[in-house]
């Protein structure tokens, strides 16, 4: 097997794509630099009243950079596109844009029914009349198909675990030294100091990401917006309370929390079990209060709902936080939990005291933001009128106020995600919590950073990935934000 | 104001004890004890045995007292091994009875011992925060003005082409958290594989003598990554300001453009960021560990990593009290730098 190059029967395409590039970062220069000194655009009357603006140097300079971006653009999709027609034949580029054909086609599929759809669907509709939303929704989705998919083994080449030798440190497009049947026959990026896949890694570190970080956000926003309501509603000593609360945890060095939660000692004392238990309890009390408050005036409906709804959150819970039948179980003493023949699910510890404690450092930045909001609208005339019409202070907190925050709250969901991606890539750096051999970005990261002086390849790719995942958060954010002011 | 001042120290002294208290806590659990017995005796103890060590110690008494001991305000456990070895809270490796005083907290001034680096607690941190401080100094130096510049010059012309590629530079930075953007700079600048040899892979040498080529990856990353969020605040507020009624005024009277930037915005533009920048501080000190450890510069956030991973309780509490007195400081004086700031506060 010959060892691939980066582009490899497709490299007739890179003198173009050199030439592009090379045309808009110019023309990118030279538009900054112009819209400073040159004169703005006039614009012309027309003598049957309609405007029209003047070519200019400007206007040409607007014209190339579009040019030179469609082109760039244009050629960067040619090689996606030739990759996965001619696979290993364009090189590694083509090979791995080849493995990732089902992401290809799962976001061609979802971008094509939205924006078909884009007037029906409200504001993630909007989204896609914002460039900037769009691109930031594409990077966000492109890694969420690439967690999915590659749980599913669609994308991965090679076992993210295994070892194969002869492969320690080999840079990207080495071919294995002897592959056997049906294996997969170059290492696309490369091999680590331990002799696995770097690909590979890359793709799995995604799905642990994808699995994470959005629903301890959404338990952070739970936790946050059940204790921020009352607390900005009702003001008085339970905000004192709540807010010195918070504050205490902000004041924490993040670090320093991690390092004292999230190690072996900490999680065989059974502390972790406890705030799981605690923190966990929130989103129950959010959907219980949330329906009772807009039902109990129906108790007929009320009832079997919140027996239904609160019977499958508690079900949920239990099997959430027991492991084994028991709740908390150390060497001094245990808690019984749920019976194994009803547990749904188990979480590894090591996972569940990340989680915790990545809940439990966002919650109270959520709790203030929803706080501050909840200060601002309970001023206005719609919460004076549901308290005139003698609504409870519950349903005008969940019902009024809430729905009418969602705009910052959304955006700062995006962000906090984004956020939250980054504080799990700080704890595999630290190599706090997850298993050393996991293939999360942080981890792989601080082993690639020992050997970087010498070989790059380990330590850029999950590097770039982190990066791009969290830029697609903070554009995504950005667009919505830009949407939802259009109202 | 001096009533106010008053009660945020109050607040901050309690929030200091509790969270200590949480430290402690935390520290003192039987699992940490275990692995410290274990670290500072003998790695293949029995569990009786490492009983025996914490019970000679005094690190089995109940929590509250130790904390009172480290505190400064119950008296030091003291004890006389079999061997003759004199230990206790107060006590350093070769002290006697004599020479050890009865309390020993930080009332007195005294942080304790490092277990790890076998020195005086308040020697340590000193030292490390010195390195620490010094790094700080630079990033500040570098972080704030290139972030006000950025947020003034992409705000004062909102949607221009200058506005769209600060903005988006501002967004990349602050999608770049720290162990990023230092792999990728390592990668470019100091790898003997690329070829660009400009800086220094590690920081190692700047401790003592700080040069451009060791000394700038280090401070670059950390401001990178707080820059993009003043530049943004910066934007947002400075945008803000320049559709303001008497920016418009100052337009129609034929006031030039540099001149209502300079003169008329820029000041009211810049309140909103010294919050901003002051609350960045937390922020910091998580940056600064990152990059401790990756450029391989032993500051405070090094010890923190160095205490931490080894169970140094007294290194450990010491460390967090002096971060819990800087965020605390640091949201005190963006408070009284606000009023200050701010007429309209300042006078209601």
């Amino acid at each position: 097997m010959e060892p691939l190059t980066w582009t490899g029967s497709i490299a007739f395409l890179n003198p173009l794509l050199m030439v592009a590039l090379a045309v808009l970062i110019l023309s990118i220069v030279v538009w900054i630099i112009a819209s400073v000194f040159l004169p703005e655009q006039q614009l012309i009357v027309n003598p049957d009243g309609s405007v029209s603006s003047g070519g200019g140097a400007r206007g040409l300079i607007q014209m190339v950079l579009y040019y030179s971006f469609l082109g760039s653009v244009g050629l960067a999709v040619a090689y996606l596109v030739l990759g996965v027609l001619m696979g290993t034949n364009a090189g590694i580029v083509g090979a791995i844009s080849q493995q990732f054909m089902p992401v290809w086609v799962a976001l061609i599929i979802m971008f094509a029914m939205s924006i078909a759809f884009k007037r029906r669907l409200g504001l993630y509709g909007k989204l896609y009349d914002s460039p900037i939303g769009m691109i930031g929704f594409g990077l966000v989705m492109f890694w969420v198909f690439t967690g999915i998919f590659g749980a599913l083994d669609l994308i991965v080449t090679h076992d993210p675990l295994s070892q194969l030798s002869g492969m320690k440190n080999k840079v990207p497009g080495t071919p294995l030294p002897n592959p056997e049947d049906g294996q997969y026959a170059w290492y696309l990026l490369g091999g680590d100091n331990l002799a696995r896949d770097v690909f590979s890694r890359m793709v799995k570190g995604a799905w642990v990401v994808v699995q994470i970080a959005p629903l301890a956000t959404m338990f952070a926003f739970m936790v946050g917006i059940t204790l921020g309501l009352p607390a900005g509603y009702y003001g008085g000593r339970l905000d004192t309370f709540l807010s010195f609360l918070a504050n205490l945890i902000l004041a924490f060095p993040v670090i320093l929390l991690f390092y004292l939660l999230v190690t072996p000692e900490i999680v065989a004392t059974g502390v972790p079990n406890y705030m799981a238990a605690v923190l966990f309890v929130f989103p129950i009390l959010f959907i219980g209060v949330l329906l009772n408050s807009r039902y109990y005036t129906r108790p007929n409906f009320r009832t079997p709902l919140l027996i239904g709804v609160l019977g499958v959150a508690i079900w949920l819970y239990l099997s959430l936080i027991s492991t084994d039948g028991y709740i908390i179980n150390t060497e001094a003493y245990r808690i019984w939990g749920l019976p194994t023949y009803l547990d749904l699910f188990d979480i590894p510890g090591g996972i569940l005291v990340v989680f915790v404690s990545v809940v439990f450092v966002n919650s109270p930045t959520v709790f203030r933001i929803v706080r501050g909001l909840a200060l601002d609208i309970k001023t206005r005339d719609y919460v004076a009128a549901a308290q005139t019409r003698g609504e409870g202070p519950w349903y005008i907190m969940l019902w009024e106020i809430l729905p009418n925050a969602r705009g910052p709250l959304i955006v700062d969901f995006c962000l906090r995600i984004g956020y939250t991606t980054i504080l799990l890539g700080t704890l595999g750096f630290f190599g706090l919590g997850l298993p050393p051999e996991s293939p999360d970005w942080g981890s792989t990261i601080n082993e690639g950073r020992k050997l970087l002086s010498i070989y790059l390849h380990p330590a850029l790719p999950p590097a770039f990935a982190l990066l791009s995942l969290v830029l697609g958060l903070n554009l995504l954010a950005d667009g919505l934000r830009e949407e939802s002011l259009k109202d | 104001m001096g009533l106010f001042i008053l009660r945020r120290f109050g607040v901050m002294l309690l929030t200091a004890l509790c969270l200590t208290f949480v430290v402690f806590f935390l520290t003192n659990l039987y699992p940490n004890l275990e692995k410290l017995a274990k670290t500072q005796g003998n790695q293949r103890m029995s569990d009786e045995q490492v009983e025996a060590w914490l019970e000679n110690r005094g690190y089995l008494q109940p929590t509250l007292v130790k904390y009172g001991q480290w505190l400064g305000v119950m008296p030091g456990f003291q004890n006389t091994l079999e061997d003759g070895q004199f230990v206790g809270t107060c006590t350093r490796p070769g002290s006697t009875a004599e020479e050890t005083s009865k309390y020993c907290g930080v009332l007195q001034g005294d942080w304790g011992y490092s277990t790890v680096f076998k020195d005086e607690v308040g020697k340590i941190v000193g030292k490390r925060l010195g390195n620490t401080g010094y790094l700080m100094f630079w990033v500040l130096v570098l972080m704030v003005p290139s972030a006000l510049i950025v947020g003034v010059l992409a705000g004062m012309r909102e949607g221009s082409a200058l506005d769209r590629s600060l903005s988006t530079f501002s967004i990349i930075t602050t999608a770049t958290p720290e162990y990023v953007s230092g792999v990728i700079f390592i990668a470019i600048f100091t790898s003997s594989t690329v070829g660009l040899k400009w800086f220094k892979g590690t920081a190692t040498q700047a401790m003592d003598n700080p040069t451009f080529e060791n000394f700038f990856l280090p401070v670059l990353t950390i401001a990178l990554y707080g820059m993009g969020y003043i530049a943004r605040m910066t934007r947002a507020s400075m945008t803000e300001v320049m559709t303001a009624q008497y920016i418009r005024t100052a337009r129609l009277k034929g006031v030039s453009f540099s001149n209502i930037v300079m003169k008329h915005a820029l000041r009211n533009a810049l309140i909103a960021p010294f919050t901003v920048i002051m609350l960045q501080f937390p922020w910091l000190l998580n940056g600064v560990v990152i990059v401790e450890t990756l450029f391989n510069y032993k500051g405070f956030g090094w010890a923190l990593v160095q205490a931490a991973g080894n169970n140094d309780i007294q290194l450990l509490l010491a460390i967090s009290v002096v971060s819990v007195f800087v965020v605390l400081i640091t949201q005190l004086i963006s408070d009284i730098g606000y009023v200050y700031l701010n007429p309209r506060i300042r006078i209601s």
